[in-house]
């Protein structure tokens, strides 16, 4: 198929976000979404904003690609944006009708509700367009490793959710080419009630799941023939290095956190 | 002078988020009863111009006509699903788009999302099993409990039930032995000499050669030769360029013609036809 | 080098009531190439299963190289035999080429260091060198086969089954994965056995076995096995283009050689007498 979406959105350009280790940038884009929580002043937002955006200029991706990132959940954003405004309570009200009314505080609620959801995501989508995803999931792993202490089957976890970030553009492509074939029968998706609209997810999702097991048969036969026994200790070909720049990209995050704590403190 | 079936004019289409376009304008006229079989590497843009073609897809610019339809960019979708009634899609592994409990509901899905009446739908499941020869019995077996190639032909039964008169193929043999590869392509035959336009999308070049009255290829976008299969089996360096294959006959011959032989005919499409060649040239070769 | 011994083995699933294999027996030569052919659903597949350890007969033994196949010494089985299936999509465990060639070298447990070296190795055999940081979703069907052959090729096998291995690719691609193993097997030593109804792919092997109807009805060479052409329409395969353009011109008055000429040794043959 041509038309290939390719799932995290990552961008494969040249940048030194690309080149930092995927841990770091994993660690940094948590520490990143927490420190958004402490912004209480116009001052606190402006430094948080003003580091993002450095990151976004550092990792050599177009702000059309985070425009994309935002897009599909901006109307969620607005939506949720419109509730704070029109039914929360507190301050001075401007304007009101029935139990809805613009007051002060909403007005401020709903500012910095909006303002969190716009960071965070981009901040995710700085980690998802700098880092490919199955970089994300060995992060992910190294994350995890304390939790064998209490016997947490840390190496299936990560395997499986590897091999799941890896099948998701095939099922994908799967579900547009069932959904082709149910169209040439003459199925109309923009038609009828809501109950005939679910009622046409049943030609498309009954063959993607009894597809999907067939897969998963094969997949579990092709791994034991390549000798993946899952209670054996196994090595790794990624093996994760830490660099000098990425000491330097964590002095650089804590810059950024002492730095937000100053300004809560000093202004 | 037969009528023409599909009719394309300078047909572009591109997918959405890429650049490239994946039609980059393609005209060309089908005749009614043709077999014309669609060749091309992966991403020559064969699956586009098919998907066009049975109102899948709606084209950037250009224009379609089939049955009395004329589709274009404005075209609303409710026109473009009515290429539905004329065109009939047989996808490849069609076996993996069954969905129903039994045989026969799945084969009425078509017919019903027509809007046809029960009785024309209960006909139309009893001829299209009949068609690709499977037992009446089956229509209330669960399609899942059937063998590899029984589901293959309930899927092909599927699009048969909706009686179009213009059927799309897209590699209908993948997969399958030599034997049930025979019985499938006699079956489509069959179809053909009824009446059925046929469109094939093959790598298959011994069906290209057995079963197509014409051939197009495709490369990048265009098409790059519209004829007869023993026309575009005359340049081999062209098809090697374009990834293709020669079927067997018509490479044994250039084969034997390239190491001194002087078969007259360098494109046997068949066997048989090669077998006579090579009879012709050894009698020659006595006197 | 592994030779493989089969003996009375059968094998019933177990929901069903007919076993799909009955007390069949043979040997495989070390380094040959051997095809085992049949009807679909004649249990050729399940064969190929057994022999791997992927399933464990219900009465019999198999032998690889001297070690018998059950629970106990499916470590040393699985690294001596490597397998490719037949959906290219679904045995890519990798989230790029190179990953996927490491899964087995991971489940090993051979050093990293030693990995780069053999998955480059590997890779450079299947001729998917620059391929190696590429994700699946990019590749076709014949490119996933051959990474797939690559992954096997890291763990220094013995013997490769292919099951149904280039049924789902298109003829240019068939062809170069063909020709691929040709060249593996004389150059690695390496014994092929593919279950199969390519009539190109049968060709290649030195010997094929047929099973219709849960037994072994023919052992022997491939060109035996060929010129039987009551045999191969019974089971499904087609008679090759060499035995069709043969019998052609047989009935058309030609004097063939009285022996089974391959493709290639009646493609020559004619040239010869076309001078």
């Amino acid at each position: 198929m041509t038309n290939k979406i390719v799932f995290g959105s990552y961008v494969p350009v040249e940048s030194i976000l690309h080149r930092l280790d995927p841990r770091i940038k994993l660690i940094m884009c948590i520490a990143f979404v927490i420190l958004i929580f402490f912004v209480n002043s116009v001052l606190t937002a402006v430094w948080l904003f003003v580091a993002l955006s450095i990151a976004i200029k550092l990792s050599n991706v177009g702000f059309k690609q985070y425009w994309q990132g935002i897009k599909p959940l901006f109307l969620i954003i607005l939506i949720t944006v419109a509730f704070q405004i029109l039914f929360s309570s507190g301050g001075k009200t401007y304007w009101h009708w029935g139990i809805m009314a613009i007051t002060y505080d909403g007005l401020i609620n709903s500012l910095i509700i909006f303002y969190r959801f716009i960071v965070i995501i981009t901040a995710s989508t700085v980690l998802t367009a700098t880092t490919p995803t199955f970089q994300i999931a060995d992060a992910l792993a190294w994350l995890m490793k304390p939790l064998r202490v209490i016997r947490v089957p840390v190496n299936q976890i990560t395997l499986m959710l590897s091999i799941a970030l890896r099948f998701v553009p095939t099922i994908m492509d799967e579900t547009s080419k069932i959904m082709k074939a149910q169209r040439a029968r003459g199925m109309n998706f923009n038609d009828g009630s809501i109950l005939t609209r679910i009622k046409h997810l049943v030609p498309i999702l009954i063959p993607l799941f009894v597809n999907s097991f067939k897969r998963a048969e094969e997949l579990a036969t092709a791994m034991e023939a390549r000798g993946y026994d899952p209670n054996a200790a196994r090595t790794h070909y990624r093996q994760l290095l830490w660099h000098a720049r990425d000491a330097w990209a964590g002095i650089d995050m804590m810059i950024v956190t002492v730095g937000l704590f100053c300004i809560r403190i000093f202004f | 002078m037969a009528k023409s079936a599909v009719t394309v004019t300078n047909l572009h289409y591109t997918y959405p988020n890429t650049t490239k376009e994946a039609l980059a304008g393609v005209s060309l006229t089908i005749q009614e009863q043709d077999f014309v079989a669609i060749v091309g590497q992966t991403g020559s843009g064969k699956s586009t111009l098919v998907s066009l073609i049975d109102g899948l897809l709606q084209p950037v610019s250009g224009q379609l006509k089939i049955a009395g339809l004329t589709i274009d960019a404005s075209t609303k979708a409710d026109q473009l699903s009515k290429i539905h009634h004329h065109v009939g899609f047989v996808f490849q592994f069609p076996e993996q788009q069954l969905f129903a409990e039994t045989v026969a509901e799945d084969i009425s899905f078509g017919p019903h999302n027509l809007g046809w009446s029960e009785r024309k739908i209960q006909e139309a499941i009893d001829e299209a099993l009949m068609r690709v020869g499977l037992p009446l019995e089956l229509k209330t077996r669960s399609p899942f409990a059937l063998s590899g190639g029984q589901m293959r032909r309930v899927a092909i039964a599927g699009v048969l039930a909706m009686q179009p008169g213009i059927l799309i193929l897209d590699e209908p043999t993948a997969g399958l032995d030599t034997q049930a590869t025979n019985e499938l392509l006699a079956l489509i035959k069959k179809l053909n000499d009824n009446g059925t336009t046929i469109i094939m999308v093959t790598h298959q070049m011994e069906q290209v050669a057995r079963y197509a009255n014409r051939v197009i290829a495709m490369n990048e976008g265009a098409i790059v030769a519209d004829t007869t299969p023993q026309q575009l089996f005359s340049y081999p360096d062209k098809l090697t360029k374009l990834s293709l294959t020669l079927p067997a006959s018509v490479e044994i011959a250039q084969f034997l013609n390239n190491n001194g032989a002087k078969l007259e005919n360098t494109e046997p499409l068949t066997l048989e036809e090669l077998a006579n060649e090579i009879v012709k040239a050894m009698e020659k070769n006595n006197d | 080098m592994a030779g493989i011994k089969v003996r009375n083995i059968t094998f019933k699933y177990p929901d069903s009531e007919a076993p799909v294999l009955k007390n069949i027996s043979f040997d495989i030569r070390p380094a040959s190439w051997t095809a085992i052919i049949g009807h679909n659903g004649s249990g050729k597949s399940t064969l190929a299963r057994l022999i791997d350890g992927l399933l464990i007969p219900t009465t019999g033994s198999i032998e690889i190289d001297g070690v018998r196949v059950d629970e106990t010494t499916l470590g040393i089985i699985h690294q001596q035999i490597g397998f490719v299936f037949q959906n290219p999509e679904n045995q890519f465990v990798g989230a790029t080429v190179a990953d996927d060639v490491a899964f087995g070298l991971e489940n090993r447990q051979i050093a990293p260091k030693e990995m780069e070296k053999r998955i480059d190795s590997a890779l450079e055999m299947v001729g998917m060198t620059k391929y190696k940081d590429v994700e699946p979703i990019n590749l076709s069907g014949g490119q996933k086969q051959r990474v797939a052959l690559a992954g096997i090729l890291a763990l220094m096998p013995e013997v490769i089954i292919l099951d149904e291995a280039t049924s789902m690719l298109d003829p240019l691609a068939r062809k170069e994965i063909l020709t691929l193993l040709k060249k593996l097997k004389d150059e690695q030593n390496i014994s092929i056995i593919s279950i199969t109804h390519d009539l190109n792919e049968i060709e290649l092997a030195d010997n094929t076995i047929v099973i219709n109807n849960a037994q072994i009805v023919k052992d022997g060479p491939t060109a035996d096995v060929l010129k039987n052409k009551k045999l191969l329409t019974e089971i499904g395969v087609g008679i090759p283009v060499s035995q069709q353009l043969q019998s052609l011109l047989a009935a058309r008055g030609i004097n063939l050689p009285n022996k089974y000429l391959n493709l290639e040794e009646l493609k020559y043959w004619l040239s010869q007498q076309l001078q």
